[in-house]
């Protein structure tokens, strides 16, 4: 328990991505708690990614971390962008609303 | 030892409670601010275990952009958040059942991981300690993984373009500079000879 090993960080790791998986289940309809969801993912991917840099005295874990880190900003950029443009389109974020794409 | 024990289970304390706030809150302007945090926090864990530019980076990356980011959209639209949190509840037991399962499946995939006596290393750039963490980064991201980092610049450049893209509006009532149309202009578009008999005058029909 005193002693903080590479498994503390990986549970840790592991409940907030759950937490994440379980926020995309709970919040259907609000595509921007969605999203912040996704972001919750990606930093438990990075608590990962960077325990076992540390760990394993390996910086290249760190480096992913900032790619990581790079593909989550565009994300964000990009996901915000298509909700404004929805929201001018349909005056609604509600996801039950975007079905006009199926074929 | 102790110190650093609390300290990492205070962090992650603040980190779980948060991000179950963020995905239960009834407000979205709350779940934003308990985004940051959560984004806070994480960047304290970071910076606690030896990855000073990694928590910093963290610090700037999401709090300054992704989550005002978040914020200015929570704020620019007007959407009625109340409605759209109304089937909450319907969802609770199934992705309660989902997370637990999930959680349970990634507890016994660690719990029963042995750990290697010696890991299989993917490269062999170790962390030298007589340089910075910072500094450590840069060597390593501006000779091995060059072209990785101008990819993701490149990702960061088709993302800003895609945004601006996507929001640009064209409106018709405004006066727009079209060079096409200027440097297509011929001189017959712009010049009228024509002979003019004594007495008549000339009439124009524009």
């Amino acid at each position: 328990m005193i002693d903080i090993s590479l498994g503390h960080y990986l549970f840790l790791a592991a409940i907030i991505f759950t937490i994440g998986i379980v926020g995309i289940f709970l919040n259907r309809k609000n595509v921007i708690v969605l999203l912040m969801s996704i972001e919750l993912i990606l930093i438990s991917v990075n608590i990962n990614l960077v325990a076992f840099s540390v760990y394993l005295q390996d910086i290249v874990g760190q480096v992913f971390t900032m790619f990581v880190l790079t593909v989550a900003a565009g994300e964000a950029a990009i996901g915000l962008a298509i909700l404004v443009v929805f929201f001018r389109n349909k005056g609604s974020i509600h996801v039950e609303d975007i079905n006009t794409l199926k074929g | 030892m102790l110190a650093h024990a609390l300290v990492f289970y205070l962090f992650s304390f603040i980190t779980i409670a948060s991000s179950l706030a963020v995905i239960s809150a009834r407000n979205t302007i709350h779940a934003v601010f308990f985004l940051i945090l959560d984004f806070v926090s994480v960047s304290c864990l970071f910076i606690m275990m030896g990855a000073e530019y990694l928590g910093m980076l963290t610090l700037i990356v999401y709090v300054g952009a992704v989550a005002v980011l978040f914020l200015f959209v929570v704020m620019m639209l007007n959407v009625n958040f109340k409605e759209l949190k109304s089937g909450f509840l319907g969802y609770v037991p199934f992705g309660a059942f989902i997370g637990i399962v999930l959680l349970i499946e990634i507890g016994i995939m660690l719990g029963t991981w042995r750990y290697k006596d010696k890991f299989i290393k993917t490269s062999e750039i170790e962390i030298d300690n007589d340089f910075s963490n910072t500094e450590a980064i840069g060597n390593v991201l501006y000779t091995d993984y060059l072209h990785y980092f101008q990819i993701s610049g490149l990702i960061l450049l088709v993302a800003m373009i895609g945004a601006i893209l996507l929001t640009f509006r064209r409106k018709d009532n405004l006066k727009r500079q079209d060079i096409t149309k200027q440097v297509s202009r011929e001189r017959a578009d712009g010049v009228l000879l024509s002979e003019i008999e004594s007495f008549k005058g000339v009439k124009l029909n524009d």
